[in-house]
């Protein structure tokens, strides 16, 4: 298939300026290191729901779920809704608490809730490898789509997102990225509402043709391989359900609300934008299949699809938009990582650095230090290691938060009794078991026996594991439950004063 | 009394966030009590939350898995699979989510009018 290759350079050219641009636009916002971190606290729900809606969906989501829909039928679908059934969770039981907890990072709520540097280090150490591994599809899946709509060579697509990246985040850190990301969410919606509503339109012209190989198995919920299939298709339910909550980027943006309703709030609005998104991208998954689409790879069955089924300039036109899409969904997931992890970075890493060879660098410089480190060592990754799909390789992701981070958070919020020495101990356990998922996954190594599909879809016995681990241990060490826990737990629980003191975040110490 | 307007200043950030003006001393036995009835509310919707969640779409895949004649019906022309999975799942995880964050916020309040018919006379403000 060839390509004319003007339409995406148009696109992918128009995304990166609109969103130096807004992030230009913002830094005018953008003063105190408290911007920086955490927007100052201050964003709205309905602006900070788009932001987050505009983080989340990465290309996973824009590409990922349709080609998956595409290859492998109905049991794909438990992808998205398990993304979006994943905020439900998270409104349920972590988001007022978290943010009510005036910790800034996941690492910041370990110690304040454990007094413990220790759980601290670590819980820092799986935001680096969670946002690292997140990132590492995400940039893989900039380069095969550059290479595919533009001919560019496959290190173009990490290197370019690399830098705007870099350049978003150096300039104006969270508070102008909230605006970008806002900005992106309808940028993404309208790339797939769009192209959606003239390929249907096309589709009912042509007299609404039905798949001709609709099989059975292609619509069936869960794998096909008998109880195998289903339990690959809990594991996956409990990774996205359980995930959500630990991912390094999803947590951050809570903290950016002003007050624990508003979190709440914020939350069910971002249920809604996701809802109404994941409606669209299983629909090209069906378009491909009545059009007997042969993508080159699952993940680019978005970007072709509207050349195949509308021929002239108006395909030109909607894959110029849907490139556009894809480039936002690169773009707003990798700063909302990028913004994590460097957050993470700088403040256990950097600053300490830096002040023990007796530098007066503030924060902010510290920041920017620590955005460069965050940046370019995911984008050396995705040039060294293959590529395992960006829908597959955002699910590890998922795993490794679920078990570790979730545990972390409900046992945290709701459990008077957890220690350091448990949380320790189930962090490291949930490490392991889904560390070894990630490693077997990335080799390649396929047997198609069960134990192959419980080490590759670990989290179902993954994350029960480092619950039972983390409580047994805490129960045993029950005489170093934190002093201040039940005061730490009031204050978690307590809805705000309408009326808040201003509330500066914590960063220097 | 009538108090200055409260000025917001920016200084060097603080580790804590400031103390917030709720009028449960944490220490007293009472605080603790006060606590455990808000906790267990809350606890108490968001696993019946969950519960929905988990009855309403984490059965679908034991569902199919044990009638898999359900993968041929179509209402609405939609085979049931995709119906369900590809469209009435989302309104219906907003619709729960609502829910919940009514219940959340009712049982909010009421542990706010708990705390301020106790506390008579300390300066108190509306939820």
């Amino acid at each position: 298939m060839t390509f004319d290759s003007a339409p995406a350079i148009v696109a992918v050219t128009l995304v990166t300026l609109a969103t130096l641009t807004i992030g230009t636009w913002g830094l005018r916002f953008s003063r105190t290191t408290s911007d920086f971190y955490v927007a100052s606290r201050s964003v709205r729900p309905g602006l900070n729901a788009s932001a987050i809606g505009g983080e989340y969906l990465s290309a996973a989501s824009f590409l990922g779920v349709a080609g998956l829909v595409f290859t492998s039928g109905a049991e794909m679908l438990w992808y998205p809704i398990g993304w979006t059934a994943g905020y439900l969770v998270l409104l349920t039981l972590v988001a007022a608490p978290l943010r009510r907890s005036g910790a800034y990072t996941l690492p910041d709520f370990a110690e304040e809730r454990l007094a413990s540097r220790g759980v601290r280090r670590l819980c820092s150490l799986l935001v680096v490898t969670i946002g690292w591994l997140y990132l590492l599809p995400q940039l893989q899946g900039a380069g095969l789509t550059l290479e595919l709509v533009a001919g560019a060579p496959r290190w173009v697509g990490p290197v370019l997102v690399g830098t705007v990246v870099l350049v978003s985040v150096f300039s104006g850190g969270m508070r102008s990225i909230t605006f970008v990301q806002a900005f992106q969410y309808w940028l993404k919606l309208t790339a797939l509402l769009v192209p959606v509503g003239v390929l249907v339109a096309v589709w009912g012209h042509d007299g609404a043709p039905r798949a001709t190989d609709l099989s059975q198995t292609w619509s069936l919920p869960m794998g096909t391989d008998g109880s195998a299939g289903l339990y690959a298709t809990y594991s996956l339910i409990a990774a996205t359900f359980l995930g959500t909550m630990g991912l390094p980027h999803v947590g951050v943006r809570f903290y950016t609300n002003p007050d624990g309703r508003a979190a709440r709030r914020t939350t069910l609005v971002v249920l809604a934008l996701l809802g109404v998104f994941y409606l669209l991208p299983p629909i090209l998954g069906l378009l491909g299949r009545v059009y007997a689409a042969s993508p080159s790879s699952a993940d680019t069955l978005v970007l072709e699809l509207p050349r195949l089924m509308v021929p002239g300039w108006a395909g030109d036109a909607l894959t110029g938009l849907v490139c556009a899409g894809a480039f936002a969904a690169f773009l707003s997931t990798s700063s909302g990582l990028a913004i994590a992890v460097s957050g993470v970075l700088s403040q256990d890493v950097v600053v300490p650095w830096l002040r023990r060879r007796g530098s007066r660098f503030g924060g902010v410089a510290a920041f920017r230090i620590a955005s460069l480190v965050a940046v370019i060592v995911p984008v050396t990754g995705a040039l060294l290691t293959p590529s395992v799909g960006v829908a597959r390789g955002v699910a590890l992701a998922f795993a490794l938060a679920a078990a570790t981070f979730c545990p972390l958070l409900l046992l945290g919020i709701w459990w008077r009794r957890l220690t350091a020495y448990g949380a320790a101990t189930g962090l490291v356990t949930g490490l392991i078991t889904t560390g070894t998922a990630v490693i077997v996954t990335i080799s390649g190594w396929r047997t198609d026996t069960w134990a192959d599909v419980a080490l590759t879809q670990p989290a179902l016995w993954a994350v029960p594991l480092s619950f039972a681990v983390m409580m047994a241990v805490s129960l045993a060490t029950a005489a170093h439950v934190p002093a201040h826990t039940t005061r730490l737990l009031v204050r978690l629980h307590t809805p705000e004063p309408t009326i808040e003191p201003a509330v500066t975040p914590a960063l220097q110490r | 009394m009538t108090e200055p307007q409260r000025v917001r200043v920016t200084g060097p950030p603080r580790r804590r966030p400031a103390v917030r003006r709720v009028d449960v001393d944490e220490d007293t036995r009472l605080g603790e009590v006060y606590l455990g009835s808000l906790m267990r509310a809350q606890l108490s919707i968001a696993v019946r939350t969950l519960a929905v969640l988990f009855l309403g779409v984490g059965s679908l895949p034991l569902l199919f898995w044990l009638a898999p004649g359900l993968v041929h019906t179509a209402p609405f022309g939609v085979p049931l699979p995709w119906l369900l999975l590809g469209v009435l799942v989302y309104p219906f995880l907003f619709l729960l989510g609502r829910w919940y964050l009514r219940g959340a916020e009712r049982n909010e309040a009421s542990y706010a009018d708990l705390l301020r018919t106790d506390s008579s006379g300390s300066e108190d403000e509306a939820p």
